[in-house]
């Protein structure tokens, strides 16, 4: 049998050699179809994925937090007198109550002992106003812990000078863009910033961020939680959102409404948030897929064709190798495997090539302002295409000659050689 | 037995074609071959001897009627059996040289042999240079097999008919493609090879001259045998 198998590919070997021109063009075909295969897929993930991340990346999973609002229960409902009547009450105004999450030290204890969870991080917001000589800018300052903003939220990538561990330092801001430029400060200036309670503080600048959005950029900075709540003027226990990240997304909406119940606050899963970016994500992903599968398709058909139309040229031989003694099975597997090589061959150094022209689309300048450390296209390099690609390789070169190599096991060699 | 059993045998061969309309090309051929016999078939064109030749080959299955071939009848054998039987126990020699363009002389000459696996490549190797010595082309047996002249290449396919040692060698009007000089050369080969003793000779010829230098010819006319010649 094994001598078998290697008088077989002897065959397919020396007729593939014969006709090296035309075995090469066929092998490019492969090749080609496989490059483009690899190098799109992947440019088209990389993107997705990128596109994905600015979402992903700055959203945590489930956010708690506090929403101002009035009382169910007004004290007019606890009224025995007025039990069995209807009582309609307009203009309720929301009780005075601060903004913060009650409990919020328990809460992310419990947090951190929940399997589920990721990581979390606490933030405080501020309502401040920049004083710049005779003028008030608005601002928002985010009290955050800088080490696990950065761990979960990458907050680094859009830190565009100075950098976030300086934020350990009391009383230091980084600065939206925006902020920036309109107070022309750079890094080691100091501002002055008032809160709502009139409160004033000078805040050294260690850096500048930017989101991409003018909107944020021009309001938007981030202190370090100590500095925000001494700001405050309140103590640690004022935390106004816990931001959680979890191991996985899809349970984001169930996981929201369990912490919502056991902790009594309110909590936004990611999906409810941001329910127009699963919508975008997934047609994006369909797109993809079908320019995938049609990319394959279209490469498949290629291949078949050049493959159908080297066997057409080789009927005489076939006739021949039955006519001295090789039977219908050889024959088959003479054309399968003279097709198979075409396909690990031309499949392997479209590989290569695939991968080196995700290199090349990966070096092309790409600059967006929404993304401040991106400087090229992103590509995905995962493993998963160039094994789809093997595989297809494969499997394409093996059908291709499959169809071809049974009518060619079938053919009469009397029919051949008296047709001359 | 097998010592007085023909090397191959008809009983009562027919052959119906019937695209485009329905000829009946042989009708009921019974005839056989000894060993070590000559025997040449003649006749007009169309009256059938191509057909007869194709069936006794084995590559034409679809006919009523028993063949046998040393002895054993080929009735309901499946094509890779008689892939196999054709490969063991004969040999073929087409009209036009019928060889491999892809392969050297000496290649075109073992795929026969390797195909059929009694010997290892080393040893069909040395029988294959040792037959195209006897046929006076062993210079010739690294060259691609499409860059000699017409007259090596239908000694390349006779030199390969024999690589399995078969017991009859089929020709198809093996000289029918060659001037007169080459056409003797061939003709003086295959005399040569049957005058050896057992290898028996079936050849379909146009050309009087080398059927009469044959052992016997059969005559065919109309799908029948005319004269059994003897």
């Amino acid at each position: 049998m094994t001598m078998d198998l290697k008088l077989i590919l002897g065959i397919s070997t020396t007729m593939l050699l014969a006709r090296l021109k035309q075995s090469v063009v066929a092998g490019v075909g492969v090749t080609f179809s496989i490059m483009m295969y690899i190098a799109l897929s992947g440019f088209m993930n990389g993107l997705n994925e990128l596109l994905d991340g600015l979402i992903l990346n700055r959203t945590p999973h489930i956010r708690l937090y506090n929403e101002i609002e009035p009382s169910e229960d007004q004290p007019l409902d606890l009224a025995p007198d007025f039990a069995d009547r209807t009582v309609f009450i307009s203009r309720i105004k929301p009780k005075a109550e601060l903004t913060r999450v009650r409990n919020a030290l328990g809460i992310m204890q419990a947090l951190e002992k929940d399997e589920r969870v990721l990581g979390i991080a606490a933030k405080t917001t501020a309502q401040v106003f920049f004083n710049v000589g005779t003028i008030d800018l608005n601002g928002v300052i985010n009290g955050i812990q800088p080490a696990e903003e950065d761990r979960l939220f990458r907050f680094s990538d859009y830190v565009v000078s100075g950098s976030v561990h300086d934020l350990n330092a009391v009383n230091s801001v980084i600065l939206g863009k925006g902020v920036a430029d309109k107070m022309q400060v750079d890094l080691g200036d100091m501002v002055q910033v008032t809160t709502a309670d009139g409160q004033r503080t000078m805040l050294k600048v260690v850096g500048t961020y930017q989101s991409g959005l003018a909107d944020l950029d021009n309001v938007q900075c981030y202190a370090s939680i100590k500095t925000t709540q001494k700001l405050l003027g309140r103590g640690n226990d004022m935390i106004t959102d816990i931001q959680v990240k979890l191991h996985d997304l899809a349970s984001a909406p169930a996981l929201a409404r369990e912490f919502a119940r056991k902790f009594d606050v309110e909590a936004l899963d990611i999906q409810t948030a941001n329910a127009q970016f699963e919508t975008g994500s997934n047609v994006r992903s369909i797109i993809s897929y079908v320019v995938s599968v049609v990319l394959l398709i279209v490469a498949g058909f290629g291949i078949y064709n050049i493959l159908n139309m080297l066997i057409y040229e080789k009927l005489d031989s076939i006739a021949i190798l039955k006519a001295t003694g090789f039977s219908g099975g050889d024959v088959r597997a003479i054309f399968i495997s003279l097709s198979m090589i075409i396909g690990v061959c031309g499949g392997a150094v479209g590989l290569v090539m695939g991968y080196f022209a995700s290199i090349g689309i990966s070096h092309i300048p790409f600059e967006t302002e929404a993304l401040p450390t991106i400087k090229t296209y992103p590509v995905d390099f995962s493993g998963r295409y160039y094994l789809i690609g093997v595989a297809f390789a494969l499997v394409t070169t093996y059908i291709a000659g499959l169809f071809p190599a049974q009518r060619a096991s079938r053919i009469d060699p009397v029919e051949i050689i008296r047709g001359k | 037995m097998s010592q007085i059993d023909p090397v191959l045998e008809t009983r009562k061969v027919s052959k119906t074609f019937h695209d485009p309309v329905t000829v009946q090309v042989l009708k009921e051929v019974s005839f056989s071959v000894e060993r070590g016999e000559f025997v040449s078939i003649m006749g007009k064109s169309g009256c059938g001897k191509s057909t007869l030749l194709y069936i006794l080959s084995t590559m034409d299955t679809d006919f009523q009627g028993e063949l046998l071939l040393d002895g054993k009848s080929t009735t309901g054998m499946d094509r890779d059996h008689l892939s196999r039987l054709r490969s063991e126990k004969i040999g073929f020699v087409f009209q036009f040289h019928y060889l491999l363009p892809e392969f050297s002389v000496l290649r075109n000459v073992m795929l026969p042999a390797l195909k059929l696996g009694r010997y290892g490549p080393e040893e069909v190797e040395h029988r294959a240079m040792e037959r195209l010595k006897i046929l006076e082309i062993g210079d010739q047996a690294l060259k691609r097999a499409n860059q000699i002249s017409g007259g090596q290449k239908q000694r390349v396919a006779i030199a390969r008919a024999l690589i399995n040692d078969p017991l009859i060698i089929m020709g198809d009007e093996p000289t029918g493609n060659l001037d007169s000089k080459n056409s003797d050369i061939v003709f003086d080969i295959l005399r040569g090879l049957s005058a050896e003793g057992e290898r028996s000779m079936l050849v379909v010829t146009h050309d009087e001259d080398f059927a009469k230098r044959t052992d016997r010819t059969i005559v065919m006319d109309d799908g029948r045998i005319a004269d059994h010649g003897r």
